[in-house]
């Protein structure tokens, strides 16, 4: 009796078959959710809640001023402490989506009384919308081949290390909210191709604006999409969906990201752009060619009709595109977007570009680092995608391969990659995995039939691939099921090493082992910014190489000269200059720059191998790119940068130089070595008598790798 | 240059003193102080003076009150004033805590304020009774040359007078003076003065009419640490969960001779005893036992150089900041801790829950400028109240928290110049029923 009412209470929880599923995708889809936010926690656990890197320095700044003095002050705010004399319009030059963001999720905490502080938010933003690509990249999968490559994609790029690479806790960068608006906008446009609806296409313009106010690499989104319909029109696969999706996305796209001041109206008048508008205005043409083929029955008339139409349509737009080109209504490419295209570009034109370590071109082994077995699924996932062709997977495929061929162009790029690579490595997961699976039971249901005594599962296979025409056929599928299996874990294991070990640094903070094993903190930087931030006037100006602006001006509170927003290469030129002079020269500089103090970044007692000596070539090349003056060849000795005793005497003498190895040569470094030892560089340097006439040390960091230095007043004349 | 002015100064005063005198003192009843020793500790930066009077009641009529008196120019660097009655002679002495508190005498020369000591029974005619008075300076060490560079130690002068100041005839005087080292530049001499080692001997000085006073003038090295707080804001907030989580802002500040000129980082780090001596590295700060959650920051994140030691009585926390601190160089940081509660939740007869804490600054040997003291209360709790044994400006705040609706009441206590002497305990009722 008892037993009745339990199986009676109990039928309404026995789920069928498919809300099983559905509960275990869900399941699946909130513990993928949660992990791609744990993972990215390490440099929380391991450090403390910051900000890291660079750049993020300044989206910590500025949103900082924004939930402080409110989004107009902040739209409207002109920025007088960095870029000295020049100053900086924040509003009109940045893209706000991040610092947006993080406000908005900021008052919402606020409202729900969450008293946090505004660090914690930005600190975590990054990880926040990681964990939301993973939902989307659900979506998309789901979209393009179906639910189970949906997960397994979503499972894909939560540990991805490409991806984790720019979206760990601390991470505070436009690229953390952008990829995944990059791949909302992509999700909404395919939903929007595929439906041929409105509201979809709505959708996605306004995923599209998003993405402009959140990062510069929206000119991708712009510029693959046009591409994508090309593809789809010189395929043969034009519909009306497709007229839909496009003219919707990018008409009110378009007028949406006019809205932000950065863009503004580069849509109509940058080269950059125009490859849309081009193929807005050829899709006007087929449609109307379309349309006349309809109402023409004759095809001969429409041959010649179409004949007349695109010649004129063609001879229209170079035209336009010539006027605009040569009255400068439409600028051409930047050197940025060119670099992008040829590689070679900016080693040749803008050092400025090539001095980043990130916008080096790609190396193999960082393709294996951060894709792990994704790099040999990518392909397999592409022959899957050609095997089943619909507008979706062109789409992924063209994201896929020409960000590949970005990513290869350019290391930060593999983000961009990062989503498709996955995507497409998904696809190959998910069908692999199904087609073995139906393998498995398709011969279960055989063996069943076929023995109905119910032996031990084992014996019934063995019997089963007896009986089969092809042997060892589901033994190998089982083989290979294992396989996929270890492949994915290993992928899993490597994810998280590459996590805990290469990505979750914060750089502002160094850590090193000691020699009993302990944990060694250089928490140097800060000590200097800090020692600014207390000790120097409010007022004092402060030069430093560029890469260190953001931090002087978000954790010194000081203002710069120049900072890591490169908008003015004569004004870094000018500092490169001042770096690699003479000190009376530099003096003269710095004078001219109203210059208090001098910051360097000297890795000689700690062995920390990217200070200022080792960026100090970049520093001539492009204050010699300005100003003829510097060159190259006098820093050289016979092409060999070194700095010890055979290094050129300009190089021993320019002010860089003194700076850093100031007072060194007094220091005895290691042990059985002579004194003014370079650990950074293994040698013995060349300049151990340095005087100082115009400036004075003010404050050197504990293990010396910041050293600041005061510009001294000039003498009294008389 | 200044001493010869400062002695005519004196002189005048002398005179000027005698003539009130003359006319006030039978206000003051008959007291004379038999024999005043004091003994000035200049080995820190934060001058303690200890002052023994032998108080003797001349007059007819029973004196229930001691005045003290001090000069303008001690009077707003004064952090506090303590008076012990002793009782009892040699080993069995025991003393009794007197009310001491500012007062406003009619006709005060010279714009000399006062203190009065509340003696427990009054004084009878030609008894007598031995005071022991502490009372503390702060910024009162002048440091001179004002600048100096890294290798040069700091040197201090010291003003005040070689006799007390005191409204009553002072039969006889000594003063001792303790110096931080032997190095001692210069002292002005009122004779009989000598020095042997660290100390300085004024006196012994027969018979001196009421508001004597002979100013002198110490220059001494002292590099001791000069760390005074700027401000500082200690929140304590309690939680109904048991926990007690407290916040401490600091503004700290070198107050000794500003730093001129280069900071050499291989100087400092090789020859540590020519360099930088006044400068300092560490700070101690004393916590409450069981304490938990301990962190040092500052506004751009962890200060990772802090070590913390516990035992069942008391808590040290050493922390470093940044970078030394030379004169004039500043830090600020914030250090938080949690407590269990019921540790200083007590509950009255009345039904009346309070919190016992201590007030001051758990930094040692700091002065603290400015003070302010946060409780914040649990949301709900009505018509607070605080009990401080000093005066202390009170006020009511509201903070909201995590998760609060109507907020926590804040009570809010300040106070100004701050020594580590005020670490007595102060009580913050929470809830009363009514």
């Amino acid at each position: 009796m008892s037993s009745m009412i339990s199986s009676d209470l109990l039928k309404p929880f026995k789920l069928k078959t498919k809300q099983q599923e559905l509960l275990i995708r869900v399941s699946i889809l909130c513990l993928v959710y949660i992990l791609a936010f744990i993972t990215r926690l390490f440099s929380v656990l391991r450090y403390e809640s910051m900000i890291h890197e660079f750049d993020p320095y300044f989206n910590y700044r500025t949103t900082l001023y924004l939930t402080q003095n409110g989004f107009y002050d902040f739209w409207n705010w002109f920025d007088s402490e960095s870029w000295y004399p020049l100053g900086r319009i924040i509003g009109g030059t940045l893209y706000p989506g991040l610092m947006v963001t993080a406000a908005l999720i900021y008052r919402l905490l606020h409202f729900l009384r969450f008293a946090v502080h505004i660090r914690e938010v930005c600190v975590l933003t990054a990880p926040f919308f990681a964990s939301n690509t993973t939902l989307v990249a659900y979506f998309f999968g789901k979209e393009i081949w179906d639910s189970g490559a949906g997960l397994v994609a979503a499972i894909l790029i939560a540990v991805c290390p490409g991806y984790i690479s720019r979206s760990v806790a601390g991470s505070y960068d436009n690229e953390g909210v952008a990829i995944f608006a990059l791949l909302f906008t992509f999700y909404l446009f395919v939903k929007a191709v595929n439906t041929g609806s409105l509201a979809w296409g709505l959708a996605s313009a306004f995923g599209y604006f998003y993405m402009v106010s959140a990062w510069g690499g929206y000119v991708f989104i712009i510029n693959l999409i046009p591409l994508y319909v090309l593809v789809l029109l010189i395929t043969g696969r034009y519909s009306m969906r497709l007229y839909v999706a496009y003219n919707c996305m990018y008409i009110l796209g378009m007028l949406l990201a006019m809205q932000i001041r950065f863009v503004g109206f580069q849509h109509v008048q940058s080269g950059e752009h125009m490859a849309a508008m081009g193929v807005f205005f050829l899709m006007q043409v087929f449609y109307f060619l379309d349309w006349v083929k309809h109402m023409l029955s004759d095809t001969k008339l429409f041959q010649a009709f179409l004949k007349i139409t695109v010649t004129f349509a063609v001879a229209v737009g170079a035209v336009a595109l010539g006027v605009g080109m040569v009255s400068g209504y439409i600028s051409p490419w930047t050197g940025r977007f060119y670099s992008l295209l040829d590689p070679t570009y900016a080693k040749d034109h803008i050092p400025i570009i090539a001095s980043v370590s990130e916008h080096q071109p790609t190396a193999w082994s960082s393709f294996m680092f951060d894709f792990h077995i994704l790099l040999f699924l990518f392909p397999a996932g592409l022959y899957f995608c050609f095997k089943r062709l619909s507008d979706a997977t062109i789409f992924i495929v063209m994201y896929g391969l020409t960000s590949l061929y970005f990513a290869g162009v350019m290391v930060r790029l593999i983000l961009v990659a990062t989503p498709a690579v996955c995507l497409i490595s998904a696809i190959a997961v998910s069908a692999t995995v199904k087609n073995l699976t139906v393998l498995l039971r398709s011969k279960n249901k055989v063996v069943q039939t076929g023995s109905t005594k119910g032996t031990s599962s084992g014996k019934a296979s063995s019997k089963a691939s007896l009986d089969q025409s092809q042997p060892f056929q589901k033994n190998g599928a089982m083989a290979l099921l294992f396989g996929a299996f270890y492949l994915l874990s290993k992928y899993a294991t490597h994810c998280t090493w590459v996590t805990s070990e290469a990505y979750s640094s914060p750089s502002i903070v160094l850590a090193a082992r000691g020699a009993h094993g302990n944990r060694v903190i250089f928490d140097d930087y800060r000590e200097a910014y800090f020692w600014l931030r207390q000790n120097t006037p409010p007022d004092a100006k402060v030069m430093s190489w560029w890469d260190y602006g953001y931090q002087i001006t978000a954790m010194g509170n000081r203002t710069v000269i120049v900072d890591n927003n490169t908008w003015n290469n004569t004004h870094i030129a000018t500092v490169g200059r001042a770096m690699s002079s003479y000190e009376d020269e530099a003096y003269e500089i710095m004078r001219s720059l109203d210059v208090d103090y001098v910051l360097v970044v000297f890795g000689g007692v700690t062995g920390y191998s990217s200070d200022d000596i080792n960026k100090f070539l970049w520093m001539v090349r492009i204050g010699g790119g300005v100003f003829p003056v510097i060159r190259e060849p006098d820093y050289l000795v016979n092409g060999e940068y070194r700095v010890d005793k055979g290094a050129a005497p300009k190089m021993l003498n320019c002010l860089m130089y003194k700076l850093s190895y100031y007072r060194f040569g007094e220091l005895v470094t290691e042990y059985g070595r002579p004194p003014g030892y370079d650990r950074a560089r293994g040698v013995e340097i060349g300049n151990k008598d340095i005087k100082l006439e115009h400036l004075e040390e003010a404050f050197t960091t504990s293990n010396w790798i910041v050293r600041i230095y005061k510009v001294k007043p000039p003498n009294n004349r008389w | 240059m200044e001493g010869p002015i400062r002695a005519r100064e004196a002189l005048a005063l002398t005179l000027f003193s005698l003539l009130f005198f003359l006319s006030r003192s039978s206000a003051l009843h008959d007291l004379l102080i038999s024999n005043a020793e004091r003994r000035i500790d200049l080995s820190s930066h934060i001058v303690k003076v200890y002052l023994t009077l032998k108080v003797e009641n001349a007059g007819s009529s029973p004196a229930s009150e001691v005045v003290l008196a001090f000069p303008p120019s001690q009077v707003d660097h004064l952090a506090t004033v303590e008076a012990l009655a002793t009782k009892g002679k040699r080993k069995k002495t025991t003393f009794v805590r007197l009310e001491v508190k500012p007062t406003e005498l009619p006709d005060a020369p010279n714009d000399t304020k006062y203190f009065t000591i509340y003696l427990a029974n009054p004084l009878n005619s030609a008894e007598s009774i031995t005071l022991e008075v502490l009372y503390m300076l702060t910024h009162s060490l002048e440091p001179f040359p004002a600048e100096i560079g890294q290798s040069e130690s700091q040197l201090v002068y010291y003003r005040d007078s070689a006799l007390v100041l005191s409204p009553y005839h002072i039969k006889q005087q000594t003063t001792f003076i303790k110096t931080p080292s032997t190095k001692v530049d210069s002292f002005t001499r009122v004779e009989p003065t000598n020095r042997a080692g660290t100390e300085i001997k004024y006196g012994p000085y027969e018979d001196h009419t009421p508001y004597s006073f002979s100013a002198i003038l110490v220059h001494f090295e002292n590099n001791s640490p000069f760390a005074v707080v700027e401000e500082l804001v200690r929140e304590v907030e309690i939680s109904h969960w048991g926990n007690l989580q407290v916040t401490e802002q600091y503004k700290l500040v070198h107050a000794g001779a500003r730093h001129k000129g280069v900071f050499s980082r291989v100087d400092y780090q090789s020859k540590p005893s020519f360099n930088g001596v006044s400068s300092f590295r560490y700070l101690l700060a004393r916590l409450p036992p069981r304490v938990h959650s301990v962190y040092y920051r500052d506004e751009i994140g962890n200060i990772s150089s802090s070590h913390l030691r516990t035992d069942s009585r008391k808590s040290e926390l050493e922390i470093e900041p940044r970078y030394p601190l030379f004169g004039g160089w500043k830090a600020t940081f914030v250090i938080g801790y949690g407590l269990p509660l019921q540790d200083f939740l007590f509950e009255s007869s009345e039904d009346r829950r309070y919190v016992n804490f201590t007030f001051g600054c758990p930094l040692m040997e700091t002065v603290v400028d400015k003070l302010t003291i946060k409780v914040v209360l649990p949301e709900g709790s009505k018509d607070p109240s605080a009990v401080v044994p000093f005066p202390v400006d009170q006020h009511l705040e509201t903070k909201y928290s995590y998760l609060d609706v109507v907020g926590r009441t804040v009570v809010v206590l300040e106070k100004k110049n701050v020594v580590p002497g005020h670490n007595s305990h102060f009580q913050a009722v929470l809830f009363c029923p009514n």
